[in-house]
């Protein structure tokens, strides 16, 4: 199978505009003949399917959730960035490219990573015009805060609540569209199958989650909107719905899934406190602008943070990194937060954290403008642990957050499925080996709002598309395929618990293919996870029946996916012999501990086609070319 | 700790519910309300029960996912805080818990706690929204808008649409879910060309869900997990019969007042 990005020829500032001028359009009164499936209503979902339907197509969106607003977007807090240069700080469309490419560890494409950032204007203006509430300076003007991996001021934000109401945004352009009978919603459905027929996309099958009823759903084109896997890992910020079924079932009909093994650790989440743990709290990465972090320089040292002097305090970020300090990428954050808590100078139960004090920020800015800046994370913390941030210093660990790996996809966003589209997470397009913060939102809602709307006309403009016949066999089939295995999964009345065995999961990804992996961790895991996959078939019990809401049934399905996609990842992890961003291989490493990239074997997008029956997926690889940026090892030193 | 928790069971739309008790053992303080239903859930499930249905997603309290009547109180007995944000410490051992989904008639049940909150959708539908298409938008800084206007539309705007002001109401009503859209588009230039067109399209619509009326009770307020202030009911209420007296909404002189 040939990889073809199709990135349009021509020097990189011209691609998108000239891209758009080529491609075919759909006459105005054609659009509403044809009809796009749009699964899942986060930022790319439901700005795609209102966009869509603005055009005038007709659009059937559809999410897990009980309303479209819920999508796990809405958890998102720091902000969004843009290269408007408001701040007459030195940012442009090319700095904002710049960052994106090298905080990504340069495994990413530079085409789609200049129209994101040429795209990045538009999404601000757009969600003014919605009434987004952005921050805004006393003048009236909008407001930007700094983030991670930048060294200007670029990141939108509407309190700690920037991706609630940019869904909202979103959302709030959906229901306007639902109400104008552009697009049919449903909710409280997900999508369990792919309808390929004739080698295109023409469908899904969708369990109603209340009913139970199991129903095929046609139409010209499907955009998966499906956000991330990072649940894979069980315990995640993700919220405890998200889920690979949709890109991992879309997989296994032919899409290729690329960089599985790309996986953000954010470095601010709050610590496990116990074993019920069912996910990690984030505490948005806006708070290292202000917040310093910190351990003892003793190893073991059993004082109160307070008691502490500062001689005896290792700054080490600061330290490490001074030109970045506590504003370092993701990654480098992480990292640097389980090497000292290796070292024995963790903090908190277990030893599993590090201190983010804000006493100094608090004595320069005073406490209200702290409240002002983080009231509603200061809030949570305190709900959560019972512990006053404005007093003593929060206590953080890196925890799971993002997948920059996804379904591969071309230039047009399309898979290796013809008329099989990927939004946002879910494809695995723009952030490399590592996202800079508040550049998801960016993503999600380019895609949606800006490049799908473009792109999906001209692949209905130039592909002749037959209707599917309702008993055409593909359909069947995919029907057949999701009752069969809902039914095995109810019949097995095994003795252990889903959720027993998503733990189970979680724990071997965590240890194996987390933070730090390196080949003898990774083939431990891929003996580990087929057994465990094996018992599951075996020994899973799900109560109840397929014809009612069972939220054990759904969450079986999710881990029996998860049982597979972790395998893929693992085998990723271990192919790519080299360190890069998220992937830091501890045989691949620097003298002084950093990411070690090996750009003469690995500067590709791996992409792994399914192969049926438990054979080994096939590795596909695209080259990736640096024509604009100068290949150079990170520092941010 | 150990609870006792008497929980509504109902497995089906229509079905008869009725409360079922539970005990709830190593429950510990740092463990959140819905990580101790969790743990009562797997030991249904290993006894091949069905385990309790109930909405969670987000678990860190945007979503609007979750939400439950805790001994009669929507959320539970903290202040400004979803089930999901609510941790055990703040009951103590041996204490009884009764667990109900959202009481109101515009929210149907669909099984155990789960109720369905699509009116919701239905209200923001009628005009919860600037008809703004995408690609049509001026400079983001074109427009400046003060900053007490966009604290407060934000303040507004914080809404999760979880229903616990519903579901806190003796009238069952929707208003300060209603109020708190229509004011945080009320406080925006943006808002400002269908203002009054808003306020009469959604107040229709909240009017012909199930959903009472208000008579300022004031418990939304009290059970709003994100403070948002009763304020807006009165804000909503002017819009609203601002636009009613005049009939066509040009007429009515704007502002961001």
């Amino acid at each position: 199978m040939e990889l073809r990005s199709n990135i349009p020829s021509g020097p990189l500032q011209q691609k998108w505009d000239k891209h758009r001028f080529e491609m075919k359009l759909v006459n105005p009164a054609n659009k509403r003949k044809y009809h796009v499936l749009v699964v899942g209503s986060g930022l790319a979902g439901a700005s795609a399917a209102a966009t869509l339907s603005e055009l005038g197509y007709h659009v059937s969106c559809f999410c897990f959730q009980d309303s479209p607003r819920r999508a796990h977007s809405i958890a998102a807090q720091g902000g969004i960035n843009a290269a408007k240069n408001y701040q007459n700080d030195g940012d442009s469309v090319w700095r904002l490219f710049y960052d994106t490419v090298k905080g990504g560890d340069f495994r990413s494409r530079e085409a789609n990573v200049y129209r994101l950032a040429q795209l990045s204007v538009n999404i601000i203006d757009q969600c003014v015009a919605q009434g987004v509430p952005f921050a805004r300076e006393y003048g009236g003007l909008l407001t930007n805060r700094s983030f991670g991996g930048a060294q200007v001021s670029r990141t939108f934000y509407a309190r700690g609540q920037t991706g609630q109401q940019l869904l909202l945004g979103a959302y709030q352009a959906l229901e306007k569209e639902i109400a104008k009978g552009g697009v049919t919603m449903f909710p409280r459905t997900e999508m369990l199958d792919l309808v390929v027929v004739n080698g295109r996309a023409r469908g899904i099958v969708v369990r109603d989650l209340v009913t139970g009823a199991i129903t095929p759903h046609m139409g010209h084109a499907v955009v998966l909107a499906t956000g991330g896997y990072g649940n894979v890992f069980y315990l995640s910020t993700n919220a405890r719905g998200s889920n690979a079924t949709a890109i991992w079932r879309a997989h296994k009909r032919g899409a290729l899934f690329a960089n599985p093994c790309f996986t953000q650790i954010h470095p601010t989440c709050i610590p496990q406190s116990g074993h019920y743990q069912s996910k990690l709290t984030l505490m948005s990465e806006s708070l290292r602008n202000d917040g310093r972090v910190w351990v003892p320089r003793q190893k073991g040292d059993a004082r109160g943070p307070g008691q502490i002097p500062e001689e005896e305090r290792d700054y080490y970020l600061e330290r490490k990194y001074p030109s970045f300090g506590n504003l370092s990428p993701r990654d480098i954050a992480s990292r640097a937060a389980k090497e000292v808590c290796d070292e024995g100078r963790g903090v908190g139960p277990g030893g599993l954290g590090v201190y983010l004090d804000f006493a100094d920020a608090i004595r320069r800015l005073g406490e209200d403008t702290i409240r002002e800046r983080y009231g509603n994370l200061f809030e949570m913390y305190e709900r959560i642990t019972d512990e006053n941030p404005y007093r003593v210093p929060m206590r953080i660990y890196p925890a799971v957050h993002y997948t920059m790996g996804g379904l591969w996809v071309d230039y047009n966003l399309m898979s290796t499925i013809p008329g099989l589209h990927v939004l946002g997470e879910a494809n695995f397009s723009d952030h490399g080996a590592n996202r800079l913060g508040a550049s998801a939102l960016m993503q999600g809602l380019a895609d949606g709002y800006f490049v799908i709307p473009y792109t999906i006309g001209h692949y209905l403009a130039s592909t002749p598309l037959e209707p599917v016949a309702p008993d055409a066999p593909e359909l069947r089939d995919a029907v057949r395929n999701v009752e069969n295995m809902g039914q095995q999964l109810l019949g097995i009345r095994g003795k252990r618990t889903v959720q027993s065995f998503h733990r189970e999961l979680g724990k071997i990804m965590w240890e194996h293919c987390g933070m730090a992996r390196n080949a003898a961790g990774l083939e431990e895991a891929l003996r580990l996870i087929p057994a465990v996959r094996e018992e599951f078939w075996k020994n899973v019990t799900v109560p109840g029946s397929g014809a009612e809401l069972n939220q054990s049934l759904e969450h079986a399905g999710r881990v029996a996916d998860f049982l597979e996609l972790a395998e893929l990842m693992c085998r990723d992890a271990l192919h790519r012999e080299e360190s890069c961003g998220g992937h830091f291989r501890t045989e691949h490493e620097t003298p002084d501990g950093e990411a070690q990239r090996d750009d003469s074997r690995f500067a590709y997008v791996a992409a792994w086609e399914y192969q049926a029956n438990g054979a080994a997926p096939v590795l596909h690889k695209e080259a990736l070319q640096f024509e604009n940026v100068h290949l150079a090892t990170r520092s941010y030193k | 700790m150990r609870l006792t928790l008497r929980v509504w069971r109902q497995p089906a739309p229509n079905a008869e519910g009725r409360l079922v008790t539970y005990t709830a053992d190593d429950v510990t303080p740092d463990m959140s309300f819905l990580e101790m239903l969790d743990v009562v859930n797997e030991g249904l499930t290993e006894k091949g029960e069905s385990p309790i249905a109930f909405d969670h997603d987000c678990r860190e309290g945007i979503c609007g996912s979750c939400g439950m009547m805790i001994n009669g109180v929507a959320h539970g007995p903290m202040k400004a805080t979803t089930t999901c944000q609510l941790h055990m410490r703040s009951f103590k051992d041996g204490d009884t818990l009764t667990i109900e989904p959202w009481r109101a008639a515009a929210f149907p049940v669909i099984r155990d706690l789960c109720v369905d909150r699509s009116a919701f959708d239905r209200i923001i539908q009628a005009g919860g929204y600037v008809s703004v298409a995408t690609g049509n938008a001026p400079d983001g800084n074109t427009l400046p808008v003060a900053k007490g206007d966009a604290e407060a539309a934000m303040d507004a705007a914080a809404c999760i649409g979880c229903g616990a002001c519903v579901a806190a109401c003796p009238n069952g009503s929707a208003s300060l879910f209603t109020a708190a859209k229509l004011s945080h588009l009320s406080h925006l230039p943006q808002g400002q060309p269908e203002r009054y067109r808003r306020a009469l399209m959604m107040v229709a619509q909240m009017d012909e869900e199930s959903f009472g009326n208000c008579t300022w009770f004031g418990e939304c307020q009290e059970a709003c997990p994100k403070d948002v202030s009763i304020d807006e009911i009165a804000r909503m209420n002017r819009d609203f019969w601002m636009a009613s007296l005049f009939e066509r909404d040009e007429k009515v002189s704007t502002g961001t007042g």
